[in-house]
């Protein structure tokens, strides 16, 4: 029982973190029609951001918090003006591709500066842990439960009711019509970058805090599954990109405890399994929209 | 009906041939480095990948990132096959590309069955599922070695017969290929991809010809993972992730997609160049990637590739202006040279 409770919170760890970086993929597809594959990498930085913070002085827990948010925004605001704006009338795979190269590119500068070694980031927020009853729940863990929410919330609240955020949507829904209502589709299109790697920066806070390393690697490993939560859950929504999230989130955690040794290695097959079963019986996932193709 | 044995044909073959003697005689006496003659085994087995993954996204429009799945698939049947079995090399060695073949084939037409219904993005997300679900299911089959991966698969007697049988396949792939995309088959694959509506209205089967292309291409696939195996002699499951179908589909991106040619060039460049670049090796992956970044913009601004076109007319007028006069004592007989 026990552990199952702290399998859960694991879990529930996981999936925050797992949320936040699909809502960022969600975002920026559902917008742009493009799979940022560089999306991952961004959380990278944002995490070596934060252990050159730590290297460099004793700043405090807000400042470095700061520094690693408008980091991760700032690149996702330079990646879209160098090298996503030229290719806004090209084909799908071009942007594709040109994503995986900035990836790519991300990954080799990191290697070059950092080198391939694991970093450690021991000293950032460490908060200890409560104990309720026999269950001891480390406090970062509510940190990273109330930031998310918080977000969430905040995010479709946003996109609900402020003008960008309306002209967010109206662009995701029809790029030419929203253009001929006056929404200036190019500047949407870079602020949705920019909340979406500000986003990834808050993951790369949440991620430095609780499992406290980084290797050039990190963020495209944990893109992918964070896309594939996203995609779950229906690409394009912020509630299934939370759903997506703690499912996979749950899922990895509660495989990762309960099989047993021998079939531990196959935890991330069981969540791409379950992906695979959700697109076939739901071709664009739990809350996605379905699209007619017309002639 | 054309006889096969026709000028072009004769011609290609020699071709062929000229470059494999040059090759196994550059091996032979030494003149290539052993890292040069490893490197042409595994051109090999990339260019039939690239291929193989040319024939889904080029040819028939649909994006899979899940590549490596069949790879892995058929690296291990075969490979398992060379291990438990104790065969002269050379039986070993086609019953095992053969085993490998039909046995990624048999994945990739259950996969293209289940995923008929998806279309573009979501196709992409969902092969790029299968790829890692494989590669992780492979993880706990005790058989296959697990995470340690399959170790001990019979090599090459040597380097130069290792290249000489990849070879062999790699031609024989692409003259199936080359018979495939100009059969009335390849014909209603391509029409697919331009125009899926219309291609359904003429009635032809979509579905049958996704699914038909799909388990050639990972026959392909499985059989370049064999060739994998023979010539790395251990296969593990981290050979086999993501990234693997992404290199490959880079390379069916800038070959030019729908094009044999273009998928061998641009494999042997792409796996040559991080060998030719070893000098700069802590900046070839930058290089490459900024290469990357720039090929894309290039090929999408509208004045770049309006002066690429007008240089490769240029380029043509002059050719043709060349063979015109080469030939024009004696009327051109049978192939007209495109």
């Amino acid at each position: 029982m026990q552990m199952l409770i702290s399998t859960i919170i694991d879990g529930l760890n996981l999936g925050s973190v797992y949320a936040l970086v699909a809502l960022g993929y969600s975002m920026v597809y559902g917008i742009a029609k493009m799979l940022n594959f560089a999306h991952g990498d961004v959380i990278m930085v944002g995490i070596y951001a934060i252990f050159v913070c730590l290297q460099m002085s004793s700043l405090p827990v807000w400042i470095t918090a700061i520094v690693c948010v408008a980091v991760c925004a700032l690149l996702g605001f330079t990646v879209e003006k160098l090298a996503y704006k030229p290719l806004r009338d090209s084909t799908p795979l071009s942007v594709l591709i040109t994503a995986i190269g900035v990836s790519y590119l991300l990954q080799n500068v990191a290697l070059l500066i950092f080198k391939s070694d694991r970093k450690f980031l021991q000293k950032f927020i460490d908060l200890g842990s409560v104990s309720i009853g026999d269950i001891e729940i480390p406090k970062i863990s509510f940190v990273i439960w109330g930031t998310t929410l918080v977000i969430m919330i905040g995010l479709d609240i946003f996109i609900k009711n402020t003008k960008m955020g309306r002209a967010m949507l109206a662009v995701s829904e029809d790029k030419g019509a929203a253009q001929l209502m006056g929404v200036n589709v190019n500047s949407t299109i870079s602020l949705t970058f920019v909340i979406g790697s500000a986003l990834a920066g808050v993951a790369a806070i949440l991620y430095a805090a609780k499992y406290k390393n980084v290797d050039p690697y990190t963020g495209s490993v944990f893109g992918i599954k964070a896309f594939a939560a996203a995609v779950f859950g229906g690409i394009g929504s912020i509630p299934g990109a939370l759903i997506g999230g703690f499912t996979l989130g749950l899922i990895e955690a509660l495989t990762i405890g309960f099989l047993p040794d021998t079939l531990t290695a196959a935890s991330d097959g069981v969540a791409y399994a379950l992906l695979i079963i959700m697109l076939i019986l739901k071709p664009s996932g739990l809350l996605g929209k379905k699209k007619i193709e017309k002639v | 009906m054309k006889s096969i044995i026709n000028r072009k044909n004769i011609t290609r073959l020699a071709v062929a041939v000229a470059i494999w003697a040059v090759i196994a005689l550059l091996m032979a006496t030494g003149i290539m480095s052993r890292s040069l003659q490893s490197l042409t085994i595994k051109i090999c087995y990339y260019v039939m990948l690239t291929l193989s993954l040319d024939l889904i996204v080029g040819y028939l429009g649909d994006l899979s990132l899940g590549h490596a799945a069949f790879y892995a698939v058929g690296g291990y049947a075969g490979g398992a096959f060379a291990l438990y079995t104790n065969l002269p090399f050379i039986p070993t060695f086609i019953l095992a590309l053969l085993i490998g073949g039909v046995v990624a084939a048999i994945v990739g037409f259950l996969i293209s069955k289940s995923i008929l219904k998806l279309r573009g993005d979501y196709l992409a997300i969902v092969t790029l599922a299968f790829g890692e679900f494989i590669r992780s299911f492979v993880k706990i089959i005790r058989g296959l070695g697990g995470t340690k991966g399959l170790i001990g698969i019979e090599s090459y007697s040597s380097r130069i017969v290792g290249f000489s049988l990849s070879y062999i396949v790699v031609l024989l792939v692409i003259i199936a290929i080359y018979n495939f995309t100009h059969s009335r088959y390849g014909r209603a694959v391509t029409a697919i991809r331009d125009n899926a509506i219309a291609v359904e209205s003429v009635g032809i089967d979509i579905k049958k010809m996704k699914v038909l292309v799909f388990t050639i291409s990972s026959f392909i696939a499985g059989m370049a993972g064999v060739l994998f195996g023979f010539y790395k002699t251990t296969l593990n499951p981290s050979d086999f992730t993501y990234n693997l179908s992404i290199e490959v589909l880079v390379m069916v991106v800038l070959g030019g997609m729908g094009s044999i040619r273009g998928s061998v060039i641009a494999s042997v460049v792409i796996v040559a160049l991080p060998e030719l670049l070893r000098g700069a090796s802590d900046y070839r992956m930058l290089i490459y990637a900024v290469a990357l970044i720039a090929m894309m913009m290039f090929k999408s601004n509208p004045k770049l590739v309006k002066y690429t076109e007008r240089l490769g007319a240029a380029v043509d007028n002059l050719k043709k202006s060349l063979t015109r006069k080469a030939v024009s004592d004696k009327p051109s007989s049978g192939g007209v040279s495109k």
